[in-house]
């Protein structure tokens, strides 16, 4: 019983880090989209700027990653 | 708890439905027997070997012609080395580009364990954090004493950010500094991470095929969720890359 | 899915079979740690070779590749350039030789004028004199003639005179008659 009752937990807490990964998708989003309102304004300087959007989505996204990994650990590691 | 995991599993295997997506990541030795050794062959050293073998047959044998015009396979060997050596001088700078031959090391296998990983049955070595975690360390290490080798004391300086306002230099001095102990933490992370989570998904999406009322859905699901993997592999490669020359721009020029 | 459920049934076997990390393979296959010195081992080994490859062979080799294209595509512009050159020397040579041409066509035509104008001013030269000669000979014809006539004049004003004189019944002074007619004739 008090097996379950820390089963329980762990999944509950697993699904509420999950919605850490929406805060990720938002974050990616915003990066995106902002660099591509500034390509279209400024296309010439867009092509340079590649690398540097893609740094920001990693690190935006590693965040989401990283409540990905807790979700997991709760599940299957607690 | 492990107890009832095992219960869980069990009775979802009597019930039909069946999920174990972390599965496929299981360590097992090739050749029968029990233990993982240090030195056992098992899959992780299948899908490298493999992975060596496809970076060999892209680089070696696709070249091996030396074509002015170039073959199929020759043009895109030529595609990946100058998609990293434009990377590599473009974020490292020009005195980075001696660096290059472990970067392009890194990206390929990477790119390569990833893709491979995306095949059916496969196993992807990049989903170990164990894997990307030596990787991100040997990248952290190595920068970090490069750091220290060039510049001496003064890549100190790297944490110390002249332009700010002196009161808040301390301040972002220590959240520099914090940033700076996470890399390979992040660098590693994300990359087991992203590929973890893509082929477990993958995975639980595939046993959702097993109902028969929802199977095409699922099917539908998993080939969206395959050709976003498709592109995830290879931008967690893309990203590794570019992050490690990042930081290597940091070592070789740490003054802001 | 049925190999998958195969494989998990060969994955549950061997995770119960691998002793101490047979709970763990249900769980997180990442964090059995009972397997990180051969992943750690075996990636190793895997990154030396692919270094090494990568190193010996194949950026050396992909680098003289990229660079022999290079300079050939260079030589190929220098030589196409050369050849460009090359093109409009031989307009310019054209273009002078069809200069060349026309001004020598040109120094003909007015040569050909020249010997023609100075025949023709030979001939009307030629034709002048003779005319010329031709009129003064007619004039001094006529001269002669003129001459001859007043000379005639003269001698029969002379004489008509003197025989005039004589009837009037003077004396006929031969000098004086010749100094009147001679004034008379040239009045």
């Amino acid at each position: 019983m008090e097996g379950d009752v820390v089963q329980m937990g762990a999944y509950i807490g697993a699904g509420l880090a999950c919605t850490g990964m929406g805060g990720a998708a938002v974050g990616v989003g915003h990066v995106v989209g902002n660099f591509l309102s500034g390509a279209l304004r400024n296309p010439s300087a867009a092509g340079g700027q590649t690398a540097t959007m893609f740094i920001g989505i990693a690190f935006s996204e590693a965040l989401g990653i990283f409540s990905f990994l807790v979700a997991l650990l709760l599940m299957f590691a607690v | 708890m492990k107890k009832g995991t095992d219960d869980v599993a069990t009775a979802e295997e009597e019930g039909g439905l069946v999920f174990h997506p972390m599965d496929q990541f299981i360590v097992k030795p090739l050749f029968g027997g029990d233990t993982v050794n240090w030195y056992t062959p098992t899959n992780v050293t299948l899908w490298m070997v493999i992975a060596i073998l496809a970076i060999t047959a892209l680089l070696v044998l696709g070249t091996r012609g030396r074509a002015i015009v170039p073959s199929r396979v020759q043009s895109v060997a030529e595609l990946a080395y100058g998609f990293v050596y434009k990377m590599v001088e473009d974020v490292a700078g020009k005195d980075g580009v001696k660096y290059f031959p472990y970067i392009m090391t890194l990206f390929m296998f990477i790119v390569f364990s990833n893709m491979l990983g995306l095949i059916p049955m496969s196993f992807t070595t990049t989903s170990h954090i164990a894997v990307t975690a030596v990787m991100a360390v040997a990248v952290f290490l190595a920068v970090t004493i490069l750091g220290f080798v060039l510049h001496g004391m003064s890549f100190l300086k790297l944490f110390w950010i002249s332009a700010a306002p002196l009161p808040l230099r301390p301040i972002l001095a220590l959240i520099e500094v914090i940033s700076y102990f996470v890399r390979p933490v992040s660098h590693s992370i994300r990359l087991a991470g992203n590929m973890m989570a893509g082929h477990a998904v993958i995975k639980v999406f595939a046993a959702f095929a097993a109902v028969a009322l929802i199977s095409p859905l699922s099917i539908l699901a998993i080939t969206a969720i395959y050709a976003l993997e498709t592109l995830v592999s290879f931008i967690q490669a893309y990203v590794f890359a570019i992050l490690t020359c990042v930081y290597l721009k940091d070592a070789l020029h740490p003054h802001h | 899915m049925a190999t998958e459920t195969e494989s998990q049934g060969d994955a549950a076997a061997t995770g119960a079979d691998a002793a101490p990390g047979g709970a763990e393979a249900v769980g997180m296959p990442q964090l059995d740690f009972t397997t990180f010195p051969n992943q750690i081992f075996w990636l190793v080994v895997t990154l030396v070779v692919i270094y090494l490859i990568l190193s010996r062979v194949a950026l050396p080799r992909i680098e003289s590749v990229l660079n022999d294209r290079k300079s050939t595509i260079t030589g190929d512009i220098a030589r196409a350039e050369e050849l460009k050159l090359q093109a409009e020397e031989a307009e310019a040579a054209y273009n002078q030789a069809l200069a060349d041409a026309r001004a020598e066509a040109q120094t003909i035509i007015a040569e050909a004028k020249a010997e023609m104008q100075a025949e023709l001013d030979a001939a009307t030269a030629k034709a002048d004199a003779e005319i010329a000669a031709k009129a003064a000979e007619s004039e001094r014809a006529i001269a002669d003639i003129r001459a001859g006539a007043m000379q005639s004049v003269e001698e029969v004003a002379k004489a008509t005179a003197a025989e005039i004189v004589s009837a009037m019944g003077g004396k006929s002074d031969a000098k004086a008659i010749d100094a009147a007619i001679a004034a008379q004739v040239k009045g």
